[in-house]
């Protein structure tokens, strides 16, 4: 039943809120635990997944998000974003899903490949040392097609 | 249900081939769909995993998730994509002679 042929999905990630963070990244791991070929590559705001010093600290914000039902006036107040965060994380950890961090490594030790846009940390200035050690290679998007040929794609 | 016959043993299985009754699992079952998913020898590593799954499964009623295995049975994920390669969660389970997991990690 495996010899059928290898099924393949490349996912971009494009965001960088904690809650945005996680679909990408269950999806490659049930992926990679089907025995499916995984390709993440990460741009623009997606980046802060892949920064060292950005991917422990992401935040979710109740400020203009319809659905954490919290009106506006009330999500402006200074420390919302703090507490929504520290909220989310929690959940995440009571369903053992690990932290960002942790679970880009899982990811990775899986057989998973990740890739920084090379276009995007040109904008931010940012270099590989400042990625992820898990990491593989920062890419241009003619060869993020390269990789992703013949691949299921989601964009997130 | 379909039923076939696994190491001389004749037992209940679904359509994707995991055992339905978990008491069904002997060891040379085990061996024999071990086989069938291209792992020619248990090693005692797989047979960490195999048996923390059985036990686990015993305790909760469920097949562990991958995250629970390496979590618990001091296999690390690099580990576990080793010995079984190739999507080791539906694997595992189907070796062990555990229902398909549901779990998302």
């Amino acid at each position: 039943m495996s010899e059928e042929k290898q099924r393949k999905l490349a996912i971009i990630c494009s965001k960088g809120s904690l809650d945005m963070a996680y679909p990408g990244m269950v999806l490659a791991n049930a992926a990679l635990m089907s025995g499916i070929e995984v390709h993440m590559f990460f741009t623009f705001w997606g980046l802060d997944m892949i920064v060292d010093r950005k991917m422990d600290h992401l935040k979710i914000t109740p400020l203009g998000n319809p659905s954490m039902g919290m009106p506006n006036l009330i999500s402006i107040l200074p420390g919302m974003t703090a507490m929504a965060t520290s909220m989310m994380k929690k959940e995440i950890a009571k369903l053992d899903f690990p932290p960002v961090r942790e679970f880009l490594q899982m990811i990775v030790d899986a057989g998973g490949h990740l890739y920084g846009c090379k276009m995007s940390m040109d904008m931010m200035k940012l270099t590989k040392d400042d990625l992820f050690p898990g990491v593989e290679r920062v890419l241009g998007a003619m060869e993020f097609m390269e990789i992703s040929e013949g691949a299921q794609i989601i964009f997130i | 249900m379909p039923t076939r016959e696994i190491a001389g043993k004749v037992v209940e299985v679904d359509a994707e081939g995991f055992l339905c009754n978990p008491n069904d699992w002997t060891r040379e079952i085990a061996e024999e769909i071990a086989r069938e998913e291209g792992i020619e020898q248990l090693t005692d590593l797989h047979w960490k995993v195999i048996e923390f799954c059985r036990a686990d499964f015993k305790a909760r009623g469920e097949s562990p998730t991958l995250r629970r295995i390496t979590k618990e049975s001091g296999v690390d994920t690099k580990t576990l994509y080793t010995l079984f390669p190739k999507g080791p969660a539906k694997k595992v389970a189907r070796i062990a002679g555990l229902g398909k997991p549901t779990g998302c990690i």
